[in-house]
């Protein structure tokens, strides 16, 4: 038994119980299965999101993670300021944290494991403290406690009254250089975590959840974590996927494209949110997958003096990303013009932000609307009809090209009126049989 | 205290039926020198709905806002087309003077969609036109849009619906259906800031046949199996 909920400890059960025990008060009891992978996981996000306070984050394993943030007070305005985005930040990736800030990594450490918040900026402040501390932190779980406690020591400050050499002697040597470490008497080299190039992170949800919104609010958590180790790589992704793991089919996965590269959590809960209502949930989810790579290098906003036009860009950027979330993503096209005598294949579509290359302007007359594909118009007695007789105005303009690539066309275009004296741009495809069309209209 | 006629008017607290009253944004000429002085404001009115009413294509109705896009796209302004019944066709819009580079397309095809796409254009900024084609659309619907447009940036916003909506009330600040006429289109402003104007207004629209031949012939050149060049 490594973790129980408030209502299993209500029943009596324990942590470090073993699962029959705990079945025994609790017969009721939901167990799921300690996953050392995930943890460590875990572990490895909260340290990635941590590196935005501080490049210098180390992990402590099974459960946690130092940084020095001396070095960022002034950034982050003050110790309390730091340590409230620290626990809010906590919050939102589904954590609970114990803070503890001290002078030296491992008295820090030594205080969070043993479930005390502290905050002690100076040497003098740290020897009294730790000196309340329970001997059990500075034994890194060996049975060493076990023998203070019968020779009747409990805490740090009752182990520093002991006679050096005697407990060297007895515990080992490592006792003393921890002990020396914390107190900032003997250094403490670490490795520092490097945040990995690219992000994947997997939540199990609590139980199956069968609508967006569920899925929207445990992304959120991932999120949180994808923004914090980007952050702390001075990167942005163009989009990232989010895998729906169901029990018994198979997973789906939705990409969700950007833009602009980013790595704001908002930004990508509100382009999730109308990927997730574009996409109808067929089962129920299980767990759910955040998977990002090739980040590209973006760093921080700076204030731009000039912001007008540029914040205006921007807003329409963050539009038509919302736009091609929700109604896929060639929804939103510019367009572009081509040096080709096929009507159809005069303009091309531009991507959002692709500047169209400069073409020269035909003389000739072109409709506003082109009719794609072409529609087929009847035809009797050789005059082509559309909601009755068209009358042919001007033409033919003969279009014939295409027969190295394989779309060749052989066409003379008119320009048609109809009874409704709308102007309509007609073809006759050539050859001795050749149909009618309509291609475009005069609007 | 004594408060004079003319500065009563002035604050615009007053109406006064045949005065034209300018909307509280900005407008945009429409190019067209007659309509422009039965607009109040003397063009397009921007931050508000627009409904542009007919029932055939093909008349030169989009030639109508032609100009003004061409305005805005020239000095840097986006131009979003919203679920338009065809493909806007990039070198016909080159060759009238619009600036491809600030236009783009947004393809909607269901209906919930499209309202949803209109009203985050016009919420989101970074777009100073909107031409949105809706066959069905509802009052409360119309009503959110226009509320989005006012609260926007002050997009020009023309909805291009069929010609029966003319009978439904609408929250548009300006109307108008337009008719194929001998010369361009006859316009009627059935809705505008000020008094109704009667008669229909006519706007002479340049049309592809004039600037490519002369006169109409008949449909016996192209009625062989191949069709033979016809003197223009």
């Amino acid at each position: 038994m490594i973790a129980c909920d408030p209502q299993a400890e209500a029943l009596g059960v324990r942590p470090g119980m073993g699962l029959t025990a705990a079945w025994a008060f609790a017969p009721q009891l939901c167990v799921w299965p300690y996953k050392r992978a995930a943890e460590r996981a875990a572990l490895e996000g909260v340290a990635a999101w941590m590196c935005r306070f501080t490049p210098r984050v180390s992990l402590e394993p099974p459960q946690g993670v130092l940084a020095e943030i001396e070095g960022s007070l002034r950034l982050f305005r003050g110790t309390a300021a730091l340590l409230e985005r620290v626990r809010s930040g906590a919050d939102q990736m589904g954590f609970t944290a114990t803070l503890a800030v001290a002078p030296t990594a491992r008295s820090a450490w030594w205080f969070a494991s043993a479930g005390r918040e502290a905050l002690i900026l100076d040497h003098a402040g740290l020897e009294t403290a730790l000196a309340a501390l329970p001997v059990a932190v500075a034994c890194d779980g060996s049975d060493v406690p076990g023998l203070l406690r019968k020779i009747g020591v409990t805490t740090i400050g009752e182990l520093r009254g002991l006679p050096r050499d005697g407990l060297a002697r007895r515990f080992g040597q490592a006792l003393l250089d921890r002990l020396a470490q914390a107190l900032g008497n003997a250094p403490e080299p670490r490795d520092f975590f490097v945040p990995p190039p690219r992000f994947a992170a997997q939540l199990e949800l609590p139980g199956e959840v069968a609508h967006a919104e569920g899925v929207l609010f445990a992304a959120r958590r991932l999120l949180v974590q994808l923004e914090g180790l980007l952050a702390a790589r001075q990167a942005g992704v163009r989009r990232f996927l989010l895998v729906l793991l169901h029990r018994g089919a198979r997973p789906s996965v939705l990409e969700v494209g950007l833009a602009s590269p980013g790595r704001e959590t908002e930004r990508f809960v509100q382009l999730l949110r109308e990927r997730l209502a574009a996409h109808a949930l067929v089962e129920p989810v299980e767990a759910i997958r955040v998977e990002a790579r090739d980040f590209v290098p973006l760093h921080g906003r700076t204030a731009d003096l000039f912001s007008g036009t540029q914040s205006e860009s921007e807003s329409w950027a963050r539009l038509v990303e919302r736009l091609g979330a929700r109604l896929g993503g060639g929804a939103v096209h510019g367009l572009g013009l081509r040096s080709e005598h096929r009507p159809e294949r005069a303009w091309r579509p531009l991507a959002p932000g692709e500047r169209p290359p400069p073409a020269g302007a035909g003389t000739a007359a072109r409709p506003l609307w082109l009719v794609e594909p072409p529609r087929k118009l009847r035809e009797r007695s050789g005059v082509p009809h559309d909601d009755g007789p068209l009358e042919l105005l001007a033409g033919p303009e003969r279009i014939e090209s295409g027969w190295w690539d394989g779309g060749e066309v052989a066409r003379d275009y008119f320009i048609a009126r109809a009874p409704s004296a709308a102007l309509l741009w007609v073809y006759r495809e050539r050859g001795t049989a050749g149909a009618w069309y309509l291609h475009g209209v005069f609007a | 205290m004594k408060t004079s006629l003319a500065d009563i008017f002035a604050q615009h607290s007053v109406w006064r039926g045949g005065a034209l009253v300018p909307g509280p944004g900005p407008t945009v000429p429409t190019g067209f020198a007659a309509l422009d002085r039965e607009l109040p404001g003397a063009g397009w009115p921007c931050g508000a709905l627009t409904e542009i009413l007919g029932q055939r294509e093909g008349v030169g109705e989009l030639q109508l806002v032609l100009p003004a896009l061409a305005t805005l796209s020239m000095s840097g302004r986006r131009v979003v087309w919203l679920a338009p019944p065809h493909l806007p066709y990039a070198p016909a819009l080159a060759a009238a003077g619009v600036n491809l580079e600030h236009l783009s397309v947004v393809r909607a095809p269901g209906r919930r969609d499209g309202l949803w796409a209109a009203e985050q254009v016009l919420r989101g900024g970074g777009c100073h036109a909107l031409l949105a084609w809706f066959h069905d659309i509802r009052y409360a619907e119309l009503r959110r849009l226009a509320v989005a447009a006012e609260a926007g940036q002050g997009a020009f916003v023309a909805l291009f619906r069929p010609a029966q909506a003319a009978r439904e009330a609408s929250p548009a600040c300006l109307r108008i259906a337009f008719e194929p006429a001998p010369e361009g289109l006859a316009i009627r402003i059935l809705k505008r800031r000020g008094a109704l104007l009667a008669k229909p207004l006519g706007i002479k629209i340049e049309r592809p046949i004039h600037a490519v031949a002369g006169n109409p012939f008949s449909t016996s050149c192209a009625r062989g199996p191949v069709a033979r060049p016809c003197p223009a």
